[in-house]
């Protein structure tokens, strides 16, 4: 198929960006999204000019680098995938396709497509670990039982992959899903209970300075979010919250 | 130099025990006045950046993603072995310590190995104790599934994400430290070379990936965990940014390299579909502990379904070849890979592929739905059911099992594997060879330390199923934390490590001028251009089975490609900003020198072994007939390379092997 694209193209941080017309020829249909955006920066290189940049590495839905803005969809027209993860049967022969990167106060625009995501990061340091050191004699892993629905319940919740649709999708651009999911791993599981209440105080605290928004409870997160994460993480952290602010 | 591995003297079950009781230790104190970097933090480099920190050295970490949790590990589905014997089906510490030495067809050192399995079962503790979501059973323990190649249940699982789940405790482990002060972390970095000090590792220089800034980092020693070098064949199920980069600049100063021709090709990949492909997708092995794989057994029934005019679903059980089931009677479809990959290439060599390409085997799922269908209703007291009633509970289980999978190959393939079976084909995985290390895991520069997947140490010719990260996680939380600090106790007067000398300064000055270079080539043609020649060279000469001839034409191909890249590479953008071409440059002009040295090594082991598969070496008669031929007396040992200039010119040194523990026997897994 044949295909205009419209990419965000914007030179550093401090660059004024804009929306870039491109067109690409004979996509087949069993690509990538990706692999179409490796076809057109193989064309830009071949006619000298800059290709576009974006963020990608795995290729399979599980690294969490890729991040794109696609017709008004974080992560694309698909749902329960990555960009990287989009195929190009989702699209038809002739369409114009929108793509710009993941935006939100708190992700700054890198270049082109890629945005920077270190607001993530210090929520995580704030507050996402179990403090035990690595010292070979920890007790036995059968020591503590876990009901087996508690230790999916954790799982569901530990599969975030950070890559930030959520906060892109929201209209508020709040950090809610991702952190909930955060917390909620820990909170579901004996090893978590010590540094419970500090640990949701902290990352929320941090979340509230890096300039994320509130949850208004749209929903939208959960539907554009490509782990399926649940917005029940969301409730459970607004009690974790509670719990800690009352103890 | 000789080769010294520094295994040290006594029984193989007390040898690390009374190493650690000997070693020199740093006091706490002094910890702080010790700097190490860190480069790579996926399982191997993040879980030794957060244990070096929690001890109190200084830790400065480097990765080229944004974030330590985006690092290749994060991609493993299938699980970690661990000598926990939790089943009581028989495992110990020896078992898997065996295990694996059989697995990697006696091409790995057994002091070594031993360790492995004896750490195995502390990884599992500390994980669980880190938060780690491993699945578990309805008494609220530890569940077990089998892998490839073993007849025990030992590997521990977090669904089909355990990758993800170790890396991400190694990562809450490492943002602990990270809040502490005690690891500066470099994301967005990329090592360029490593800066050595009267012969001893005491720095690197990086590129930021942000803003192209040439950087110098000093240390009192220099840890390269930077993963494998499967991109050298540009398809692998690797990540797009996986490179040999750190290790190929380490070899250039000193480091030997030791069996680059061990490669994995892992049987159970998603085929390859057009010439845009840009990587390969990996099923999880698990998959082969119910699926099971065949091709039609009738040369006409092949080519009707390569021509689209017949469904496998279509052909009767006596018209289908379970060809694994068929040679390997034992182990069946749990052969390990390079059995089961090789014996898949057999086949669609012989014309009997499933897809217009020819290269694609079945693993098919209706005999597991069936037999768990059947047990369910059993389990449920549903008399007589129908088929459609056991189909529907065999499914459940199938999807509970493998759900994350199945989806995942819908979504790339449009076809729905519960209805008709997957199509698989093998794909370069993961590379057993790497930087050759001691016993202590330091390479042949002194305070150069090299682990995880980017060493060569514990996997012999061949890998088991769930052992890499196993390796990751003993080598970065239980291993290197010993034996750097003995190194280390030298260095508490030491001070800080200048960053204004000559030998920083000619290192920059390199990485500098290279760089420029490409910035200024005046060439034609893409970096991905010169990628993908390589990668079809290595794939059609070094890959599944090697033989003189091509490996002698792969040898002069990939040094003709290489001197082509330098004249014809073109690299748009400048130097001063994120340019990912310029990073892939730098990439592919190492796998150019990479690619030549494993063709040169695959073609100096003239046996069979793991992984690697000479032609030339073969059973001739017998039950093993056509089997890969092993041979002890000349090959028993590590090539180890030291880099002389051209790849080809390369010095082989040996390090032989013996085998006081185990006795060495043909594999047969029959
Ligand atoms: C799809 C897939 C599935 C797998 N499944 C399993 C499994 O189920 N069980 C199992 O045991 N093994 C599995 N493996 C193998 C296993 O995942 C890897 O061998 C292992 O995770 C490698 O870990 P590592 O820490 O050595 O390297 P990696 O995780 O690859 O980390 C490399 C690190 O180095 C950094 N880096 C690289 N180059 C540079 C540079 N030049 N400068 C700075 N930083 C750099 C990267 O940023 C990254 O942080 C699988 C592999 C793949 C590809
Ligand atoms: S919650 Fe979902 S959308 Fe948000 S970062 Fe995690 S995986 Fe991405
Ligand atoms: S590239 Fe890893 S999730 Fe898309």
């Amino acid at each position: 198929m044949n295909l205009t694209l419209k990419i965000w193209r914007q030179k550093d941080s401090n660059a004024k960006g804009q929306m870039v017309d491109y067109k690409v020829t004979d996509i087949s249909e069993h690509m990538s999204f990706l692999e179409m955006m490796d076809v057109l920066n193989e064309q830009l290189v071949n006619t000298g000019e800059e290709p576009v940049a974006f963020d990608h590495d795995c290729r399979e839905g599980i690294c969490g680098m890729c991040s794109m803005y696609i017709n008004g969809e974080a992560h694309g027209p698909d749902r329960g995938i990555t960009t990287c993860q989009l195929h190009m049967r989702m699209f038809n022969d002739g369409d114009t396709i929108t793509i710009e990167p993941f935006r939100a106060a708190a992700f700054p625009v890198i270049k082109d497509l890629v945005v920077d995501r270190m607001a993530f990061e210090r929520i995580q340091q704030a507050g996402g670990y179990i403090s035990v050191n690595t010292s070979g004699n920890t007790q036995d892993a059968n020591s503590i039982p876990i009901s087996k629905h508690a230790a999916d319940e954790a799982m569901d919740a530990a599969t975030c992959i950070g890559c930030g649709a959520c906060v892109a999708t929201c209209k508020n651009s709040s950090a809610m899903l991702f952190v909930g999911a955060k917390v909620s791993q820990y909170a579901l599981l004996p090893q978590g209970q010590v540094e419970a209440a500090d640990r949701v105080k902290n990352m929320v605290a941090q979340m509230d300075l890096e300039g994320f928004g509130n949850c208004t409870n749209t929903g939208a997160c959960e539907i554009e979010c490509p782990k399926g994460i649940s917005l029940d993480n969301i409730a459970r952290m607004n009690r974790e919250l509670m719990k800690a602010n009352i103890s | 130099m000789a080769l010294d591995s520094k295994v040290p003297k006594g029984p193989i079950k007390d040898k690390w025990t009374d190493y650690k009781n000997h070693i020199d230790l740093v006091n706490p104190a002094n910890k702080r006045h010790i700097d190490v970097i860190v480069v790579g933090t996926g399982l191997a480099g993040g879980s030794a950046a957060a244990t070096l920190a929690e001890l109190g050295y200084n830790v400065k970490a480097f990765a080229y993603q944004d974030s330590p949790r985006r690092a290749h590990s994060i991609a493993a589905q299938g699980g970690i072995n661990a000598a926990k014997n939790y089943q009581g089906d028989g495992d110990s510490t020896y078992r898997l310590f065996y295990d694996t030495v059989k697995g990697g067809d006696y091409r790995s050192r057994e002091a070594n190995v031993h360790r492995l399995a004896e750490v195995s079962a502390n990884i599992i503790d500390q994980c669980v104790a880190q938060g780690v979501p491993f699945a578990r059973d309805y008494g609220g323990l530890l569940d077990n599934r089998s892998f490839g190649g073993v007849l025990v249940s030992r590997t521990f699982y977090a669904k089909g994400q355990t990758g993800q789940q170790l890396l991400l405790g190694a990562y809450s482990a490492m943002n602990r430290q990270i809040a502490r002060g005690k690891i500066e972390m470099f994301n967005r970095h990329e090592m360029l070379d490593v800066v050595k000090v009267d012969g001893k590792a005491r720095g690197i220089i990086t590129r930021n990936l942000i803003t192209g800034e040439i950087e110098r980092h000093s240390a009192h020693a220099v840890v390269i965990a930077t993963g494998g070098y499967g991109n050298v064949y540009f398809l692998s199920t690797n990540a797009m940014g996986s490179n040999a980069t750190a290790a190929w600049k380490i070899h250039k100063k000193g480091a030997y390299f030791a069996n680059p021709c061990y490669t994995q090709i892992h049987p159970t990949c998603i085929p390859r579909s057009g010439d845009y492909q840009s990587k390969l997708t990996l099923m999880s092995e698990s998959l082969r502990n119910d699926g099971r794989i065949w091709v039609p057994a009738k040369i006409e029934d092949a080519q009707a379904i390569q021509q689209g005019k017949l469904k496998p679903t279509d052909l009767a059980e006596e018209d289908r070849d379970y060809y694994l089931e068929r040679r390997y009677p034992a182990f069946g479809n749990l052969v390990p890979r390079d059995v089961a990959s090789r014996a898949a290439k057999e086949r669609c060599d012989a014309g009997f592929g499933v897809n217009a390409t020819g290269e694609a085997v079945y693993l098919d799922f209706a005999a597991a739905i069936e037999r768990y269908g059947k047990e369910q209703a059993k389990i449920q007291n549903i008399d007589n059911p129908s088929e459609e009633k056991i189909y529907e509970l065999g499914q459940a289980i199938v999807e509970a099992k493998y759900g994350n999978l199945f989806q995942m190959y819908e979504k790339i393939v449009d076809e729905n594997p519960y209805e008709t079976p997957m199509m698989i084909y093998p794909a370069t995985h993961y590379t057993m060879g790497g930087v050759w290390v001691d016993y202590n895991l330091m390479t042949t520069v002194e305070g150069l330390y090299c682990i995880g997947e980017a060493n060569f140490s514990d996997h012999g010719a061949n890998r088991l199923g769930a052992s890499a990260l196993m390796q990751g996680l003993a080598d970065g939380y239980f291993v290197l934390p010993y034996t750097i600090g003995d190194y280390l106790s030298d260095d508490i007067r030491t001070g800080k490590i200048p960053t204004d000398t000559k030998e920083f300064e000619e290192a920059e000055k390199e990485v500098k001028d290279r760089i420029d270079f490409f910035i200024n080539n005046k060439g034609t043609k893409s970096v991905d251009h010169f990628h993908k020649r390589l990668g079809k060279v290595m794939w059609d000469k070094v890959g599944m089975a090697r033989n003189e001839k091509g490996l002698k034409e792969a040898m002069a191909e990939i040094k003709a490609i290489r001197e082509e890249f330098w004249k014809e590479v073109k690299v748009p953008g400048s130097a001063n900003e994120m340019n990912p071409e310029l990073e892939k440059a730098g990439r592919v002009a190492d796998f150019l020198e990479l690619g030549e040295l494993f063709a040169k090594d695959a073609l100096v082991r003239e046996e069979s072994c793991g992984g690697h598969f000479r032609e030339e070496s073969v059973e001739l008669d017998g039950p093993q007939k056509g089997e890969a031929k092993r041979n002890d007396k000349d090959f028993a040992f590590v090539s180890a390379w030291e880099y002389k200039g051209e790849p080809a010119d390369a010095v082989l040194h040996k390090e032989e092997l013996e085998f006081n523990d185990i006795e060495l026997k043909q594999r047969s897994y029959k």
